[in-house]
């Protein structure tokens, strides 16, 4: 019996159309954009170029230079120029200039959120409250460790790992940015940015604000391109440190091709969090939480919690309120303040997203799509939530990387972590229930780097994110993501030395 | 009155709690420094590794799950039970290396080193951890957790106080081990795994193999059930040993396994390490958030 009937489209709203203007995007049409090397906007060497479109409208935005081997040897060679008088800078004068940063962020936030929401499809709502003031407080944050390292945990007079090689990917386009710009440079190392192929827009803009910011040429380098252009940084021998945020499947080709070097990695890889919801749980809160932890951000987000894990008394109440919750759902243009699903960042993620859907229905789960008007134009995927999920199928194993919710069922605690952690993966988990020491007890054997309990997609400056086995190694954040960037003062050969 | 003939020991592997031989029924003969033979010692094979490497997975959920206090114990008892074997560890030292001095100096800094990390265990969660003060009203946690399970190729020269160097920092961040033994000097690593089977670390948390690193490192960095890789061990060594380490790193990447690379040559191991890095090493920080409210 339900006893939360599901009233379909009339509980959500209308609301009149409230779209943020896009003209502060300052992205005229013919716009082009360039490669941030050592200061200066140059083409690439053979004058490649790629165009980067809207993935709400497919319309054209921008043509973007596409950075060879060449290029990327000329970014590194400005990172090294750089490195000397950047790390001899005192840690109080480093500081500043990410101060600086981090405040001219804040000031030209409405448009670094209009043009990431432009380039990347998700609702402005996202990019304004959460994208851009993040990756600001990311930049502020480091900026105050620069002249602290003493106290990182490394001993006294910690050296920079050197030039960094950052490759970030098209979901959080500009708070990955910040996520390893902000310690590589408060450590004293300096950096080669490459942004995703579908998203380079940010990133250019930011380079821009290091201009403007005084940045010293060179300490930040930015070379847009495609999956070639990450390739020839990652193999660079002049790259010190890999920082990636990404698939699972390149970073895995990431640590093959350092493997024997004693380049420094990091690998921030995919994920399956399960989200496990105790009967005891506050329900109402558990559904806001397991929507935003499927549906924010389409879903694109490595830490998203994919796999619903409901205790069986109360699996058919979660799953009625969940869909009750999700037919207010506004999916739609996402400069429109009130939208809250955007789109498909690209047709290829697109069709990932349709295969693996269609997998789910193959294997006999029961699919469940939100009834919602697609646009005409674009790359869109309504909201969808699976039942009858069976621990094996591809739906409750494979990263979908999509507003895709796969919800399975277990009876005990024991069973809950057993399937929580039945997966390659171990990036993100989340608990539901009152009961404070279950939620220690799962807490520490769930295999995941981020366990949120009675909350979900929290992210801060000061904590530390990162995930276990496939989901990659090393910390972003806090002290603990510090420490990727910092070298101890006379290590030399290793560990040990 | 005859002179009394001594009982010789056979050297075995050391898994799961237990002293198999090879399952290949493999051995291989140590010499000495002077080229005098010294002992068969078992030749472990792919499938021994294999079954270390299970037996490990099997004891990690109770060593990490166990109390730092009681690891801690746990790693003093191992110091305490080396201090009684002292003899005949200095005396397989000595056989390896013809220098008698350097033997004792290498027991003696061995058991210290034991001590020095048995008193890490209930401080490295403060050390490494903390609260982390996030913007909202979230209370915010980070701690250090184990890989899993580590495999580790231990030192070469240093035969006693190098293995004891790469494996206590392991086991005092709650990992399991399987280890591969100096290959030229494997007897005082075989002497630890009967100090290790009563010492009350648990069965499996331990793994002590001896045999050709050249064989065995590649089925340890390729394995899929091995979370952490300590390649330590493999300073100096190369492709006149048929060594490859790249390959090694590489075939690591498949489990996408977190590899501690080795120097160029041996560590001496006698210096104090430095902090928690080696601990830290074979840990990742968990983080766990919860809402503040009324």
């Amino acid at each position: 019996m339900s006893r939360y009937p599901v009233d379909l489209g009339a509980a959500a709203w209308d609301y009149a159309p409230a779209p943020e203007s896009r003209a502060i995007a300052r992205l005229a049409p013919g716009t082009t954009g360039r490669l941030f090397i050592g200061g200066a906007w140059v083409e690439a060497a053979d004058g490649a170029t790629f165009a980067t479109h809207s993935p709400s409208t497919e319309e054209h935005l921008a043509d973007v230079a596409l950075a060879g081997p060449v290029d990327v040897d000329r970014a590194v060679a400005a990172a090294h120029a750089a490195l000397p008088a950047w790390s001899a800078l005192p840690g109080s004068e480093r500081a500043k200039f990410l101060f600086r940063l981090a405040r001219m962020l804040q000031e030209r936030a409405r448009e670094f959120a209009v043009l990431e929401t432009l380039d990347n499809g998700k609702p402005i709502r996202e990019t304004r409250d959460f994208d851009v003031p993040t990756a600001a407080a990311h930049l502020f944050h480091h900026a105050g460790w620069a002249d602290k390292l003493d106290w990182a945990g490394l001993g006294p007079s910690p050296r920079p790992v050197g030039v960094v090689g950052a490759i970030v990917p098209w979901n959080f386009p500009l708070l990955m940015l910040a996520w390893k710009v902000a310690p590589a440079l408060a450590s004293g190392s300096t950096v080669v940015l490459k942004p995703a192929e579908t998203t380079p827009l940010t990133a250019l803009r930011f380079a821009e604000l290091a201009q403007q910011a005084g940045l010293p040429d060179g300490v930040l380098n930015v070379v847009t391109g495609a999956g070639t252009t990450g390739a020839a940084l990652v193999r660079h021998p002049g790259v010190d440190k890999v920082a990636f945020t990404g698939s699972t499947a390149v970073g895995k080709d990431i640590q093959r091709a350092l493997a024997g070097t004693d380049r420094r990695l990091t690998l921030e890889l995919g994920g399956k969090a399960a989200n496990i919801v105790f009967a005891d749980a506050a329900i109402d809160e558990a559904i806001e939480g397991i929507v935003d932890g499927i549906f924010f951000n389409q879903g694109h987000v490595c830490c998203a919690g994919s796999r619903l894990l409901v205790e069986e008394p109360v699996h058919d109440l979660v799953v009625e309120r969940l869909q009750r919750r999700m037919a207010t759902l506004r999916l739609g243009d996402p400069l429109d303040k009130n939208t809250d699903v955007g789109a498909v960042n690209s047709a290829a993620q697109l069709a990932r997203i349709a295969a693996l859907v269609e997998a789910g229905e193959a294997e006999g789960a029961q699919r469940w799509t939100l009834d919602c008007a697609l646009p005409e134009r674009g790359h869109w995927f309504p909201p969808t939530v699976f039942t009858g999920v069976a621990q094996s199928s591809r739906i409750a194993q494979e990263e979908i990387f999509g507003p895709v919710l796969s919800v399975l069922s277990f009876r005990t605690p024991e069973e809950a972590v057993a399937k929580a952690n039945n997966t390659p993966y171990g990036l993100s988990a989340g608990i539901w229930t009152e009961k404070g020491s279950r939620i220690l007890w799962m807490a520490d054997r769930l295999r995941a780097g981020v366990v949120w309990a009675n909350t979900f997609n929290r992210f801060d400056p000061t904590s530390p994110f990162g995930g276990v086995k496939d989901s990659g190694f090393g910390r972003e954040g806090g002290r603990q993501g510090l420490l990727a960037y910092l070298v101890p003062a006379g290590q030399q050969g290793g560990i040990d030395g | 009155m005859a002179e009394r003939t001594p009982v010789l020991r056979t050297a075995k592997l050391f898994i799961g709690g237990a002293f198999p031989r090879s399952e290949s029924g493999r051995t291989v003969p140590v010499v000495g420094a002077d080229g005098a033979f010294l002992a068969n010692v078992a030749l472990a094979s792919r499938k021994d590794v294999r079954d270390a490497v299970v037996a490990a997975r099997g004891a990690q959920p109770g060593w990490a799950g166990a109390t730092a206090f009681n690891r801690g114990q746990v790693l003093h008892r191992i110091a305490e039970l080396m201090e009684g074997r002292r003899t005949q560890l200095t005396e397989e030292l000595e056989a390896a290396s013809g220098d008698v001095a350097a033997a004792v100096e290498e027991v003696d800094a061995a058991i210290d080193r034991l001590v020095w990390y048995a008193g890490w265990t209930d401080k490295l969660a403060q050390v490494a951890g903390g609260v982390n003060p996030v913007a909202g009203p979230f209370f915010n946690l980070s701690v250090p957790e184990p890989v899993g399970v580590v495999g580790i190729v231990a030192p070469q020269r240093s035969a006693l106080l190098g293995l004891v160097a790469v494996l206590a920092p392991a086991l005092t961040g709650g990992n399991t081990t399987v280890v591969v033994a100096s290959e030229s000097r494997p007897l005082p690593a075989v002497t630890l795994g009967e100090i290790l089977a009563t010492s009350d670390v648990p069965g499996g948390a331990v793994n002590l193999l001896t045999g050709a690193v050249a064989e065995l490192a590649p089925v340890l960095a390729g394995h899929l059930d091995v979370d952490g890789l300590d390649l330590t061990g493999l300073a100096g060594l190369g492709d006149a040993d048929g060594i490859d380490r790249s390959a090694l790193e590489a075939a690591a990447a498949e489990g996408v396994t977190r590899v501690l690379p080795p120097a160029a040559t041996e560590p001496d191991f006698r210096r104090t390490p430095r902090g928690v890095d080696r601990i830290m090493a074979f840990c990742d920080i968990k983080t766990v958030w919860h809402p503040k409210g009324p």
